[in-house]
């Protein structure tokens, strides 16, 4: 087991691991890289929603011998990208389902000549009604995906919901609407491909995921797996958006460099990134609560729709995230949750950072105020009657068997922000003010790790070596895109082994060199692949001392001089472990019973937001984030995710609008679509409680994605407080709120009349 | 393509340089491609996101929005000339410590905009440090640690700016 007090490392702010290589610039992304006789690609894509592919020519006027030509009769093995379900080509095939779904790819020795042949390519279509949002795939009057566009559907049951509304006090009603969001990683996605007929194929890249590159490009190019090699480039943000895509562009450079004998570089540019690739899910949730007199809440019923684009790629995990965080951090005896995800015409939506939860929390945190305003009560007091405890059991009947400590995380988010003076503040001042100031809260848990039986079904295998130079080695798949795994992963290495920081490094993020630890998603890599590196570690330090005689005490020095000596005996320095989960996890399936996820990490968040009634901006002023995320193993990095995670989210609530035109996002540029600048950001305090989780690295939990989740309800709430005016939708723009206020300014002329 | 573009000569990081390429070739390209400073960084191509900020005589610039031909004869600065002699400048070293770099990306242009704020004003306070950051797009930070490396650096800064003295051995 973990223990806490006691550590060195872990729980320090160590110089991140690669930090001093950004900072002097030398930190190698995939544009800075070049490989001898490299030619770059380009990708031709549907102007349309959905169609047939009637001809493709080529301008006379242009030289194609120069150029190599790809499309889908070029691919040598499926044309699928393998991902949960097999249902999207790695090129368009004689149709097309979204606009800007890959057709034709060319590859030139030049990237200005390049440029211009794209123009010199020509696609006709027969097109096929499409459709876009959720209503009409629903309607299912064009079948646009399957029997019936139905991506994928969960139903969630506890006690019997229906029972209880003829006995309810109060039942209250409401619907959420959630946009997509753009991950704007600030490097585009880019990958280059290699690919020899002896050796196979080689990629490097920006990602996440490199086991789901390899996994694509073997079957892309029917390889077996020692032909395929993916290795991860210094990768320029990601937040879920380098989850699925990167396995698209890596088979198209791939395929290029197959076509063209060269190594080809496809590095998109910002309109590219922002047109073709995955955003947030839209959402559509309904919910329907009965409370008695006290404000328990007896029942919860609520209809969670996702828009999930043209292809299924992730949308049946994103729509499972979804209905497990759909209920919020309540106890509720009896719980109904039916999720759906449609198919549309739109460009395939994917991960996102928190993965459906934002979506269903918005939902949640945002009824509870209107909840509370129907039956006339606090909203933080229903809030804290509502409250999940230690013992109680969650809508999958998960029995919450760790600490849960949500009134101690309430109570200091209320005295950090100043709460209830505040209120009372603002109420005396909103009335002669032209701008109106509120508070609002959002209160919620985030599942750690892969949902259900996910983590066993990875199935993740992680380890450490030791170089004969004496360097320990942390044998991963985690890939570091800013959040910190080189730096948690070699304090948790470290630590274990009780030697100097500065003596673990990272393997490289390379298939030829590391085991498959699982993906860099979900909130895992601190709690369920540390942990694991954590039992390598010490695991090594079992075989040391029973086959090369370290001492039960020792320096570091003594550490490599008994590696070696174990090298000696044993020919090579290596520990690796699987995972195992821990004891007691049940969950069916079918059902959607059991334990959901092995630890929740949870907050709560408060936003103070001014609303200026003349402009109809709303400012956020200053936020604050309480959580227990288990043990902080780097408080800076810690800090870092939450306050990265909580600006995220401020856009989300507040700025991030894609505006679509027939299938067609419109504003893919960062010129119009508006991400909160180093002006917007308010003060962002944030505390945490620790509670040591036992199966976690030294007591992590996730920590990722849990700051997303709360912003928008929060901000929502704050300017329902501000103005009385209840707004369910985002993104809220300043047009959003100019017509809300209006219509309610109306209606309550029409009342005093 | 046997075009002969005159020369276009301009010093980077206090080195002269001379490259034979288009004028209007964005000096963003000029310095990645014909230079192979890879440090400046893409991220928008349109001036948005200031990845791509270095300065020009002094002034900070978008890279990709300026034509190689205007930084004829100019002194360019970007994020490989900060440190000397592999010693951080003040900002690097802030940045460093205070967990103002995450991903990376916007770290080169972000470095220059502080570097060029303190040059400019040694002791700034929270709305200049917002002001003169706000053409650069951070993600990952939520800018809030980037605020605090700034001010970490402002308090080691001589009062008459950074110089070469200010930079600490590592």
């Amino acid at each position: 087991m973990s223990t806490h007090a006691t550590t060195r490392i872990v729980g320090a702010s160590v110089p991140r691991k690669e930090g001093v290589d950004k900072l002097l610039g030398r930190a190698c992304y995939v544009d800075d890289m070049e490989r001898e006789g490299m030619w770059y690609g380009a990708t031709l894509r549907s102007t349309i929603p959905r169609g047939v592919i009637r001809s493709i020519s080529f301008d006379r006027n242009v030289n194609w011998s120069e150029f190599s030509i790809v499309t889908a009769g070029d691919v040598p093995g499926e044309n699928q990208i393998h991902l949960i379900i097999a249902d999207q080509p790695c090129l368009a095939d004689g149709k097309v389902n979204h606009c800007e779904e890959p057709i034709v790819l060319l590859a030139h020795a030049d990237k200005r000549t390049l440029r211009e042949a794209v123009k010199a390519v020509k696609i006709e279509y027969d097109p096929l009604p499409a459709i876009f949002t959720i209503e009409e795939s629903e309607r299912q009057e064009v079948i646009v995906w399957g029997a019936d566009n139905l991506l994928k559907s969960f139903q969630l049951e506890k006690g019997e919901v229906d029972a209880v509304w003829a006995r309810a006090a109060h039942i209250v009603e409401g619907e959420y609407r959630t946009g997509a969001q753009e991950h704007l990683y600030i490097e585009n996605n880019g990958m280059i491909a290699e690919y020899d007929a002896e050796r196979g194929v080689t990629v490097w890249g920006s990602l996440q995921c490199p086991y789901y590159v390899f996994k694509s490009l073997k079957s892309v190019f029917d390889l077996k797996e020692d032909k395929v090699r993916v290795i991860q480039t210094e990768t320029g943000g990601a937040f879920g958006g380098k989850e699925d895509y990167p396995s698209i562009i890596a088979c198209h450079a791939a395929l290029l460099a197959m076509k063209s004998g060269h190594p080809v570089k496809m590095v998109y540019d910002r309109m590219e990134d922002l047109a073709a690739t995955t955003k947030r899910h839209p959402s559509r949730v309904r919910h329907r609560t009965a409370l008695d007199s006290d404000g328990k809440l007896l029942a919860i019923d609520i209809e969670l729709a996702t828009n999930g684009g043209a292809y299924a790629t992730l949308s049946s995990t994103v729509l499972s995230r979804a209905t497990l965080h759909s209920t919020g951090p309540y106890l509720c005896p009896n719980v109904r949750v039916r999720a759906r995800s449609w198919a549309t015409n739109m460009v395939p939506y994917g991960a996102f950072r928190g993965f459906g939860a934002p979506q269903a929390i918005f939902a949640m945190e945002r009824h509870m105020d209107e909840i509370a305003a129907a039956i006339g009560m606090d909203p933080i007091e229903l809030r804290r009657r509502n409250f999940l405890h230690e013992g109680d059991m969650n809508a999958t009947e998960q029995v919450m068997r760790e600490p849960v400590i949500l009134d101690r995380l309430l109570d200091r988010a209320l005295q950090e922000s100043d709460y209830y003076a505040k209120r009372e503040r603002f109420a005396g001042e909103n009335g002669t003010s032209p701008v109106k100031r509120g508070l609002g809260i959002a209160a919620f848990y985030h599942g750690s790790g892969f949902t259900g039986s996910g983590e066993v079904v990875l199935n993740s295998l992680a380890g450490v070596d030791v170089t004969p130079d004496g360097t320990v080695r942390v044998l991963v798949s985690n890939t570091e895109f800013g959040q910190g795994t080189n730096t948690i992963l070699t304090q948790v290495a470290a630590e274990a082994l009780g030697i100097d920081y500065d003596r673990v490094t990272m393997a490289p993020p390379d298939t030829a060199q590391v085991p498959n630890s699982g993906p860099t998603v979900a909130s895992r890599t601190s709690m369920v692949v540390g942990r694991l590196v954590e039992r390598a570690s010490l695991q090594l330090v079992a075989m040391l001392r029973e086959h090369a005689g370290l001492s039960e005490k020792y320096t570091t020095e003594e550490f490599f001089a008994a590696c070696e000596r174990l090298r000696e005996a044993k020919g090579e320095v290596l520990s690796t472990c699987r995972y195992e989960a821990p004891p007691g996890i049940k969950w069916d399936d079918q059902k959607y019973q059991g334990e959901a996820y092995p630890a929740y990490a949870w907050a709560v968040q408060v936003a103070q937001v001014a609303v200026d009634t003349v402009t109809y901006s709303a400012e956020v002023e200053e936020f604050w984030s309480v959580q227990e995320v288990g043990r902080v193993l780097h408080p800076v990095l810690a800090a870092g995710q939450i306050e990265g995670g909580i600006a995220q989210g401020i856009g989300y609530a507040l700025y991030e609008k894609v505006i679509w035109q027939e299938g067609r996002m419109a504003n893919n540029q960062m010129t119009n679509y508006i991400m909160p600048t180093a002006e917007d950001i308010p003060p962002i305090h944030v505390s945490f409680e620790e509670i040591p989780f036992r199966h976690g690295a030294f007591g992590a939990k996730g920590i990722g994605e849990l700051p997303h989740d709360g912003p928008a309800p929060a901000i929502l709430n704050a300017i329902r407080d501000a103005t009385g005016v209840a707004f369910n939708t985002i993104p809220l723009l300043p047009e959003d709120l100019f017509a809300g206020m209006a219509a309610n300014e109306s209606v309550e002329e029409t009342a005093a009349r | 393509m046997s075009v002969h573009w005159p020369a276009i000569r301009f010093t980077v990081n206090g080195d002269g340089r001379s490259v034979n390429v288009p004028p209007m070739k964005r000096l963003l390209d000029v310095l990645r491609e014909d230079l192979r400073l890879t440090g400046t960084k893409e991220g928008c191509g349109e001036g948005e996101c200031g990845s791509c900020s270095v300065r020009m005589n002094g002034e900070l610039v978008n890279s990709c929005l300026v034509p190689v031909l205007q930084a004829e004869e100019a002194e360019i600065e970007t994020v490989e000339g900060l440190a000397l002699n592999g010693a951080l400048h003040l900002v690097q070293e802030a940045f460093l410590q205070c967990g103002g770099a995450q991903c990376g990306i916007c770290t080169p242009g972000m470095l220059m905009a502080a570097a060029q704020l303190l040059a400019q004003n040694p002791r700034p306070n929270m709305a200049e440090i917002r002001e003169g950051l706000a053409g650069n797009l951070c993600r990952c930070t939520g800018f809030m640690r980037i605020f605090e490396s700034v001010l970490c650096a402002a308090a080691n800064t001589p009062a008459d700016g950074p110089g070469n003295e200010a930079r600490h051995a590592r």
